[in-house]
C-alpha cells in the first residue's frame, strides 16, 4: 500500500507537470480554431506552419526568427564575456572573490520584471533607441552570469599549473589561452551557452520592456499580443509541440553524452 | 662573478602583502650542476623556482642568466623548462601531442618534431605510449611524459618542482636514480625543489637549505649532513641529537655534563654553543678505557637496516643512537664519540631581546601586549626600551586567554633534557623558549613572563 501511494504520488506529479504539454500536442493534430474542440485528426496545421499558408503567418515566422537570432547572438556574447569573467574571478582571492561571486549571483535571482524595467529606464536615460540592439544587450546581461557559473567549476577542477605549463613551453599568453585553457573550459562554456540560449528563448518580461516600439516581436511577446487580440493562432499549437520535442531531444543527447563522459572518466 | 655561473640570484626578496616569503636571497648556480632547494613547506623554495621560471617577479633584487638580468623576460621566452608538481599535462592532448606542444609552437618542421619526440620518449622509456591518452597513464608514467615534454625543448636549465611528491616510495626511488642518470647523460643544469631531505641528499651536487624565506646553508650533501651550520639544518637533514654545550677552548667542548675532544677551533674560550651528534656516530664499547660516558638503554626499535635506541645518560640526558646491534632495554652501556663526529655550532641567540615601550613605571608594552615589570627608575612612560629575558623565563600556558599575549608553537627542538621552542605570537613576533613541558608544533599557547625576569634598559638611539 505504502509503495502504491509512493508510486501514485510521482505519477500524479508527472501528470500535472506534463498534462498541458500533452494537451497542446494532441490538439495540434486537429484543425479547430478554438482549443478544446476536437474536429477530427488532421495535420493541416503542421502543413500551414511549414508552407506559411495561414493568417498572420509572416509575423509568426519572423517572431521565431527574431527569437532564434536574439538567443544565438546574446548567448554567444554571454559565453565570451562569462568565460573571461570566470577566469578573472577564479584568479581573485579571499573577500574580493566572494564579493564578486555574490554580485554575479544577484542578476539570476532578481525578478525579471525588475531587470526589465530597470534596463528600460537605463536605455531611456541613455537615449538609446530601443529595438534589436537593446533586447540583445538585455539578454546578454542576464545570460552572462549563467556562463560564469558553469565555467567556474571547470576552472576549479583544472590543474592550476596548466596555463603556466603552456607558457613554460613557449606559448605566448594568448596562445596558452586558446591552445590549453579554452579546450579545458569548453564543456563549461558549452553548457553555459546552452543555459544562456534557453534563458533568452523563453524570456518574456525583459524582452517586453526593452523591445521598444518598432514592432519587434519574439515568440513570447508575439503569443502575448496574439492572445490579447482574441484567441491564439491555431498554428502555435504545432509550433510549440515541435519546440518541446526539439528541447526534449537536446536534453536526452546532453544527458547521454554526460553519462558517457562520466563513464570514461571513472 | 665566475664565468661558470648560469644563474645568479642577487638580493632577491618577495612579499605577499605583509608576509615576507623571500628575504634577501643570494645564490649562484653553476652550469651543469644538480642543485636542490630544500626546506619545509612555506620556506620559499617553490617561490624561488617560480621566479627563475619567470612566473613571479621579485620585489627586489635581480636574477641573472649568464650574467644578464632576465627580470623583463616573460616565461615563454626564457630558455628553461619546468616539470610541475602533479605534472600539469594537457588532458585534451595525447602523449605525443603533449610532448610536441613546445616544438609546434616554435614551428619546428614536422619530421624533425617526430624525430625529437621519439628520441625523448626513448630517454624516459615510454616509447610505445605515443598515442595514449595522458589521463589513462599511471602517476609514474605521467611523470615521465612531463619530463619528456620539458626535455624535448632542449632547455638550458630544467626546473623540477617536487616532481616525485605524488609517487609511491618504490617508484620514487626508481625515478630518483633515473633522474640522476638523465642529468649525467644530458649535462644540462637541473634545479630541483623538494621537502624530502633524503631525495636531496641522493640527487644533488649542491643543496640549498631554506627556511622561512632565508637560505640557511649551501653546500654539498656531505657538507650539509656532517657540518650543519645551525640547529634548523641539523634537525631538518637526517636524525640528530642537538644539545646545549659550552666550548671550553679550542678542540674541547662540554655537553651532557661531560667533556669531549672535538676538531673545532676559533669559537673562543668558555662560549655557549650548540652541539650536533648524529645517532649513528655514538658508539658502544666494552673497553672501559675508551668509554667516555655511561648510559642506560631506554628503548630499542628495529628499523630494518639498523636498530634505533634511546638511552638515558648517567647525567640525565636522552640521546638517540643507531647501531647494527641491539642492546637490551635496561642494560647499562658504555659509549664514546669520535672527535670528528662532533659538530659544534655557534648559538644563534642566547636570550630573547625584544623592543618595547614603557607604559608606566611598572608596565612595558612589547610583542603586542602589556607586561608587568619591576619598577623602573629613570624611565618614564613612552620611553623606547630594550627588554631581555632568558629562554627559561618565558611561561607557556595551555589557555591562550591566560597569557598576556597568545601565539602558537612554530618550531620545536629536543635538546636531550629539554625542549627549545620557537613561539610565533599572533602579532607575528618570535619568542624562544626552553621548557621541560611537552608541546606539539601548532599548539596554541598563552605567553606570560614574570616581572622579575624582564631586564629592561633604555634603547640606544641610533
Amino acid at each position: 500500500m505504502k509503495k502504491f501511494l509512493a508510486q501514485a504520488y510521482i505519477w500524479i506529479l508527472l501528470i500535472l507537470l506534463y498534462a498541458p504539454l500533452v494537451f497542446i500536442a494532441i490538439f495540434s493534430f486537429t484543425e479547430s480554431r478554438v482549443m478544446g474542440n476536437w474536429t477530427g485528426f488532421s495535420t493541416k496545421l503542421y502543413a500551414n506552419l511549414f508552407t506559411g499558408n495561414m493568417q498572420g503567418s509572416s509575423s509568426l515566422i519572423s517572431a521565431v526568427e527574431n527569437t532564434l537570432l536574439i538567443a544565438l547572438v546574446s548567448a554567444l556574447v554571454s559565453m565570451l564575456l562569462g568565460t573571461i569573467a570566470a577566469i578573472g574571478i577564479h584568479n581573485l582571492h579571499g573577500r574580493k572573490k566572494q564579493a564578486i561571486s555574490f554580485l554575479n549571483n544577484i542578476p539570476m535571482i532578481n525578478p525579471d520584471v525588475i531587470t526589465g524595467v530597470s534596463l528600460f529606464l537605463l536605455f531611456v536615460f541613455l537615449h538609446i533607441s530601443q529595438g534589436y540592439v537593446t533586447v540583445i544587450l538585455a539578454h546578454i546581461s542576464f545570460g552572462t552570469p549563467y556562463v560564469v557559473l558553469s565555467v567556474l567549476p571547470k576552472l576549479r577542477q583544472m590543474n592550476p599549473n596548466i596555463y603556466e605549463a603552456a607558457l613554460d613551453l613557449g606559448a605566448t599568453p594568448s596562445q596558452a589561452l586558446w591552445k590549453v585553457l579554452v579546450p579545458q573550459l569548453r564543456p563549461g562554456m558549452v553548457s553555459g551557452f546552452i543555459l544562456a540560449f534557453t534563458m533568452s528563448l523563453d524570456d518574456f518580461a525583459v524582452t517586453f520592456f526593452t523591445r521598444g516600439t518598432i514592432g519587434l516581436d519574439t515568440l513570447s511577446t508575439y503569443i502575448y499580443t496574439d492572445a490579447r487580440k482574441g484567441g491564439l493562432t491555431p498554428e502555435l499549437r504545432p509550433l510549440m509541440t515541435l519546440i518541446f520535442l526539439i528541447i526534449l531531444i537536446l536534453l536526452i543527447v546532453i544527458n547521454v553524452r554526460q553519462a558517457k563522459a562520466k563513464k570514461q572518466f571513472s | 662573478m665566475a664565468g661558470d655561473h648560469i644563474i645568479d640570484l642577487k638580493h632577491v626578496s618577495k612579499r605577499y602583502g605583509d608576509k615576507v616569503v623571500l628575504d634577501d636571497i643570494n645564490l649562484y648556480i653553476r652550469k651543469g650542476e644538480f642543485v636542490t632547494l630544500l626546506g619545509p613547506s612555506g620556506c620559499g623554495k617553490t617561490t624561488t623556482l617560480r621566479m627563475i621560471a619567470g612566473f613571479l617577479a621579485p620585489d627586489e633584487g635581480e636574477i641573472l642568466l649568464d650574467g644578464k638580468d632576465i627580470s623583463g623576460i616573460p616565461p615563454h621566452k626564457r630558455p628553461f623548462n619546468t616539470v610541475f608538481q602533479r605534472y600539469a599535462l594537457f588532458p585534451h592532448l595525447d602523449v605525443y601531442e603533449n610532448i610536441a606542444f613546445g616544438l609546434k609552437l616554435k614551428k619546428v618542421p614536422a619530421d624533425e618534431i617526430e624525430k625529437r619526440v621519439k628520441r625523448v620518449l626513448k630517454l624516459v622509456s615510454m616509447s610505445d605510449y605515443e598515442d595514449r591518452d595522458v589521463e589513462s597513464l599511471s602517476g609514474g608514467q605521467q611523470q615521465r611524459v612531463a619530463i619528456a615534454r620539458a626535455l624535448v625543448n632542449q632547455p638550458k636549465i630544467l626546473l623540477l618542482d617536487e616532481p616525485l611528491a605524488a609517487l609511491d616510495l618504490k617508484m620514487r626511488k626508481d625515478m630518483q636514480i633515473e633522474l640522476k642518470e638523465m642529468h649525467k647523460k644530458l649535462g644540462i643544469t637541473f634545479i630541483y625543489v623538494t621537502h624530502d631531505q633524503e631525495e636531496a641528499l641522493t640527487l644533488s651536487d649542491t643543496i640549498v637549505v631554506m627556511n622561512e624565506g632565508r637560505i640557511q646553508q649551501i653546500g654539498t650533501p656531505i657538507d650539509i649532513y656532517n657540518e650543519p651550520v645551525n640547529c634548523f639544518v641539523a634537525d631538518f637533514i637526517g636524525e640528530s641529537n642537538i644539545l646545549k654545550g659550552r666550548m671550553m677552548h679550542d678542540r674541547r667542548v662540554a655537553f651532557i655534563k661531560h667533556e669531549f675532544d672535538c676538531v673545532d677551533e676559533g669559537f673562543g674560550e668558555d662560549v655557549p654553543v650548540d652541539v650536533v651528534v648524529r645517532p649513528e656516530d655514538i658508539y658502544f664499547t666494552t673497553d672501559p678505557a675508551r668509554c667516555q660516558f655511561k648510559a642506560t638503554v631506554n628503548s630499542c626499535v628495529f628499523k630494518g637496516v639498523h636498530y634505533e635506541m634511546w638511552v638515558d645518560t648517567d647525567t640525565g640526558y636522552e640521546l638517540m643512537i643507531q647501531d647494527y646491534d641491539p642492546y637490551e632495554v635496561g642494560s647499562e652501556v658504555m659509549l664514546y664519540i669520535d672527535p670528528d663526529d662532533i659538530q659544534v655550532m655557534h648559538k644563534e641567540r642566547t636570550r630573547n631581546v625584544l623592543e618595547g615601550k614603557m607604559v608606566d613605571e611598572t608596565h612595558v608594552e612589547m610583542i603586542g601586549g602589556v607586561f608587568e615589570c619591576l619598577p623602573q627608575a629613570g624611565l618614564s612612560a613612552g620611553d623606547a626600551v630594550e627588554v631581555e629575558t632568558t629562554f627559561e623565563a618565558v611561561d607557556l600556558l595551555d589557555h591562550q586567554e591566560d597569557g598576556v599575549v597568545s601565539g602558537e608553537v612554530h618550531f620545536l627542538l629536543y635538546k636531550g633534557d629539554h625542549y627549545h621552542l620557537t613561539i610565533l605570537t599572533d602579532d607575528g613576533y618570535h619568542l624562544w623558549v626552553d621548557t621541560n613541558d611537552i608541546w606539539d608544533k601548532g599548539d596554541l599557547v598563552g605567553v606570560n613572563i614574570a616581572p622579575k625576569d624582564l631586564k629592561i634598559s633604555r634603547k640606544n638611539e641610533a
